[in-house]
């Protein structure tokens, strides 16, 4: 087998990011510690690089096409999906500008492992084989890994990395093993032959269900779905707060983006088998996460179970199926990496000196102090607890009326109950914000990397959730190559 | 199911792996002998020269002392692992010997039969060696460990440093040589090699002595011989490793010692300066295939045993130049120290044979 | 035949790797893996693939291994402590779960019928097929690997240096 010029304009943007971060990895020993900046811009134009070649991927006939035999496809879902992962990587990156510097962590390798992230997250949402998904998926997950202990002073993070590790290297040892059960099964890796082995009833031995369960275990703990989410709150707990907001948008949207592929190409026609487990999931995680998420006093725990509750809403989708459930995860991920980035880089402008702002008692009477922040938490706490007109609003909405159409009142009914549960403790903040005075003077940190992440989150919340029309439909075109 | 031809096979076998077995455990008799002699000589004295003549017996009453000495294992040892761990190095490194070819298939005389010079002609050999000589590690690992000995315990450290350390830089060595021959069959490399000394990988200019520096260096910190023996570094560790043994425990650490020694020595040969290969080629071409075709009788069969018997001549010769080369440069050359020997593996080695890689990629395209 | 020496082989690396955890030494653990990882070589031989049986022993047995015991040595730790790991008042859950996962599996292993497992026609996988395959067949995901091993390495130094002044 040959490969043409076809195979290798499929992956340029890939190649791009994974390219660039190499050569950053070089670049970074020419620039002193006080300019680390620089090598954070370089990855910003080398993601920019790779999203113009992405967007000029849609026009040609390398879209549609699985290339590297069978391994890899340029398709309106993984495009999607990739952009939502562009966005998310660039504003986390601008997020770390002032970070960084604040902790003391201004390291080129800080921005080249994310461009390495970012590499495995845009293979995994092209790869169409469970093989390179898989080792998409790990590359994702590695750099993930190192970022989440990148604060080396502080005991959290480095236990928040352990624990990561140790879970992560586990749940990709039960990942390995369902897909080796689906190869025993069916013979071959590639999805689209899997669904064809599939199709075959007699295929559907107890040993499906067995690899159904695992390959539901290792994808959930890759995007942290109940009761494969225990490593999230302390993950996302020790984590520098820009990597937190990169793990909860950029890895969970791979990974969803790598489910929503596997159930719905490769195990379409066992959805009998699997749609009760990833319902179960759902539905743990809803609520699970939506309760737990009340207790925390940490923003950034907090944040970890609303995370976790919103994984439910996702697997919903997933669980409705067809177009529909898959355009509604879709534009769910390109909401939820909006807003929840949005929310994170308030946390982050908290930080400054000896101020951690990590407490959810920080916040209170910040609208006395420091009234457009307070206006822009309101607009992201708004968002995440679903409220309108916010973007989140319509992300819910859109994965209700999927439920909805699809028969499953039930599981629409405990959705909705959950986001109003959800909604008391984002409004908590808010009340705490609006409602009360100050405590304590508040310090915040000012940087244009900062302002601008904000400025698009807030953008971005705001415009999907009054005119999400149009995106809606690129959802539902992108979501129909599924 | 148990047919002649079948009982005959397994027979052959038996014996192949009965006379390299022994020929192995007995290689060391006289190359202890050689090693103290060459040393005497080198020092400007006469090394053994009381039992026997010239002091050849002096191995045999090593050997009778060992096997009398008490057998020694100390109160605080992890006793099970202390006795285990001689036996895990020797057995990897006879093990070895499985996949080494002495010679090509030969005709035994009066009987038409012909029967290869190796006990197994795998289609990964190279690996096989490679993996197999990896493992006799765990016994020095073990044993430094096992003793409960400071000395023991820092000599069983540094070896597995060094072993790990250096074996990257020998499977590249490796590689070099497999890019060279096109195969990981040592019969097949050996093979690629035949037709003069110019053939052999050696002379392949200008990686191929590169590629033999860096096997020999590494092959040298593999079998923790001097210059690279920290492990047992007599100045600052006692001796290393095996402090804690006596009797025959320790004469199986000399023995797979020796062993070791012997086995990078073979590999050299093979992989480097053609195996059983003559180093030019005889006037009249003296195969096995050739002295079929010369008309039966004693000739024939006289042709037949000199086909066997010259490339094991040849194979032992060069084997032997390369076992006193070891024994020179123990006597020679200083002991490094343990941060210089890693700067040596990590920063020169390694660095040198991934350009070496590329290189010699360039060179076979 | 083929099938005695696979149970063989296969009930002594699941004793092994039972011992891996249930030795309180963590030498002898590691002695107990490197002869499950041994076991496993021996049967990718069965499966016709020398190439990987090698490979297994060459990097699991010959290099992985001797890192893990050049730690513990390092170390020095000549008794795990079990509790640290796993607190006392959990341990039930433990002794719960292990049962009925062993249980389940069992019922659904004897359940199945295997035909489609095992090895594939066509003798020995010879080096030079796993070689083309990787290049042609599964170029992507082992370009994929080779930049994951990159980056495992850039992020072990990454995690190791000491990097504030």
């Amino acid at each position: 087998m040959i490969f043409g010029l076809r195979d290798v304009m499929a992956v340029i943007p890939e190649a791009i990011v994974a390219g660039a971060a190499c050569l950053l990895l070089l670049v970074d020993f020419l620039i002193a510690k006080k300019r680390k900046i620089i090598v954070a811009a370089l990855s910003i134009a080398a993601v920019a690089a790779a999203a113009f070649f992405s967007l000029y991927l849609v026009g040609t006939d390398v879209m549609w096409k699985k290339v590297f035999a069978g391994m890899f496809v340029v398709d309106g879902f993984s495009t999607f999906f990739k952009f939502v992962l562009y966005l998310a990587t660039v504003l986390s990156m601008m997020l770390s500008f002032h970070y960084v510097k604040e902790e003391d962590i201004n390291t080129g390798e800080y921005y080249t492992l994310m461009l390495f992230s970012l590499s495995g997250m845009m293979i995994a949402a092209s790869a169409s084989d469970l093989l390179s998904i898989y080792v998409a998926v790990e590359l994702m997950s590695i750099p993930v890994y190192v970022l989440v202990g990148f604060l080396q002073k502080d005991a959290r993070s480095n236990e928040a990395a352990m624990k990561y590790v140790i879970l992560g290297a586990f749940s990709s040892g039960v990942l390995l093993y369902g897909i080796s059960f689906i190869y025993g099964i069916t013979g071959t890796t590639e999805l689209s032959a899997v669904a064809g082995a599939l199709a075959d009833p007699s295929m559907h031995t107890p040993a499906l269900s067995i690899a159904i369960i695992m390959l539901v275990a290792g994808f959930g703990f890759k995007i942290a779905g109940v009761p494969f989410h225990m490593w999230a709150p302390d993950a996302y707990e020790g984590a520098p707060t820009p990597i937190t907001g990169f793990m909860s948008a950029g890895p969970k949207a791979a990974a969803c983006a790598a489910v929503l592929r596997v159930f719905t190409e490769g195990l379409q026609p066992a959805y009998s088998r699997w749609v009760v487990i990833v319902a179960i999931v759902a539905v743990l995680s809803l609520v699970y996460g939506n309760i737990v998420a009340i207790a925390q006093k940490n923003i950034k725990r907090m944040l970890a179970y609303s995370s976790i509750g919103h994984v439910g809403y996702a697997l919903l989708g997933l669980v409705a199926g067809g177009t529909e459930g898959a355009s509604s995860v879709m534009y769910y991920m390109a909401v939820y990496a909006f807003m929840n980035l949005g929310a994170f880089s308030i946390i982050i402008m908290m930080r400054k000196g000896e101020q951690k702002g990590e407490m959810i008692e920080d916040y209170t009477g910040l609208a006395k102090t420091r009234g457009g922040m307070a206006l822009l938490m309101l607009i992201f706490m708004f968002s995440l607890a679903g409220l309108p007109p916010t973007a989140g609003f319509i992300g819910k909405f859109y994965i209700f009326m999927a439920l909805i159409h699809k028969g499953m009142v039930g599981l629409a009914v405990i959705a909705v109950l959950m986001s109003a549960v959800g909604a008391y403790f984002y409004i908590r903040i808010v009340m705490l914000m609006y409602m009360k005075d100050p405590v304590n003077p508040v310090e915040t940190a000012s940087s244009r990397g900062l302002y601008y992440a904000l400025a698009i989150a807030a953008a971005g919340t705001i415009l999907l959730g009054v005119y999400p029309g149009y995106f809606i439909k690129l959802a539902q075109m992108a979501g129909g190559s599924l | 199911m148990l047919d002649s031809a079948l009982i005959l096979e397994l027979a052959i076998m038996f014996i192949k792996v009965f006379v390299v077995g022994s020929v192995l455990f007995a290689l060391p008799i006289p190359l202890t002998w050689l090693e103290r002699k060459v040393a005497g000589h080198i020092q400007v004295r006469l090394g053994p020269f009381r039992v026997g003549p010239h002091g050849v017996l002096q191995p045999l009453a090593d050997m009778i002392k060992m096997l009398l000495k008490e057998d020694i294992v100390p109160e605080k040892a992890d006793k099970w692992l202390f006795r285990l761990a001689p036996i895990m190095t020797l057995v990897p490194t006879f093990t070895v010997f499985v996949a080494i070819p002495f010679g090509d298939k030969v005709r035994i005389p009066f009987t038409g039969r012909e029967v290869a010079l190796y006990i197994s002609d795998m289609n990964v050999a190279v690996l096989y060696i490679l993996a197999i000589s990896g493992l006799g590690i765990y016994g020095i690992i073990f044993g430094g460990w096992a003793s409960n000995s400071k000395y023991a315990l820092l000599g069983g450290l540094r070896s597995a440093a060094q072993m790990i350390s250096y074996e990257v830089a020998m499977s590249f060595a490796v590689i070099g040589v497999v890019m060279l021959s096109n195969s990981l069959s040592l019969v097949e490399i050996v093979k690629s090699q035949s037709g003069g000394f110019l053939h052999w990988n050696f002379f392949y200019l200008p990686v191929g002595p590169l590629w033999f520096i860096i096997f020999i260096i590494a092959g040298f910190a593999e079998t923790n011989r001097i210059p690279f023996d920290m492990p047992e570094d007599e100045g600052s560790l006692g001796a290393g490793y095996h402090v804690e043994y006596s009797g025959m425990r320790f004469a199986y650490y000399m023995l797979a010692e020796y062993v070791a020694m012997v086995t990078v020595s073979v590999l050299a040969v093979i992989f480097f300066f053609g195996g059983w290969n003559p180093p030019f080629n005889l006037p009249f071409h003296l195969t096995g295939e050739t002295a079929m075709f010369v008309n039966g009788g004693w000739n024939a069969e006289f042709l037949n045993l000199l086909a066997a018997v010259i490339p094991l001549f040849w194979f032992a010769g060069k084997v032997a130049v390369f076992i006193y080369s070891f024994m020179w440069i123990r006597f020679t050359l200083p002991r490094y120290r343990y941060d210089q020997l890693m700067r040596i593996g990590w920063r020169v080695l390694i660095p040198l044979s991934m350009v070496n890689i590329l290189v010699t990629g360039f060179m076979r395209i | 035949m083929e099938r005695l020496f696979f149970l063989i082989f296969a009930s002594v690396a699941v004793v092994s790797a039972l011992c891996v955890v249930l030795f309180r030494n963590p030498v002898r653990s590691a002695l107990a893996l490197m002869l499950c990882l041994l076991q496993v070589a021996c049967v990718f031989v069965l499966l016709r693939s020398p190439f990987l049986a090698v490979v297994q022993v060459f990097v699991y047995v010959g290099a992985v291994m001797v890192l893990f015991l050049f730690v513990v040595m390092i170390l020095d730790i000549r008794q795990a402590e079990l509790e640290a790991f796993f607190p006392p008042r959990n341990r039930w859950l433990m002794y719960a779960i292990i049962p009925v996962i062993t249980f389940e599996f069992l019922l659904v292993i004897l359940g199945t019928s295997f035909e489609g497992f095992g090895p594939g026609a066509g003798g020995e996988t010879k080096v030079e097929v796993i070689g083309r395959a990787l290049f042609t067949e599964y170029l992507l995901p082992f370009e994929v690997v080779s930049v994951l091993l990159l980056v495992a390495m850039v992020g072990a130094i990454v995690m190791a240096k000491k990097r504030w002044d």
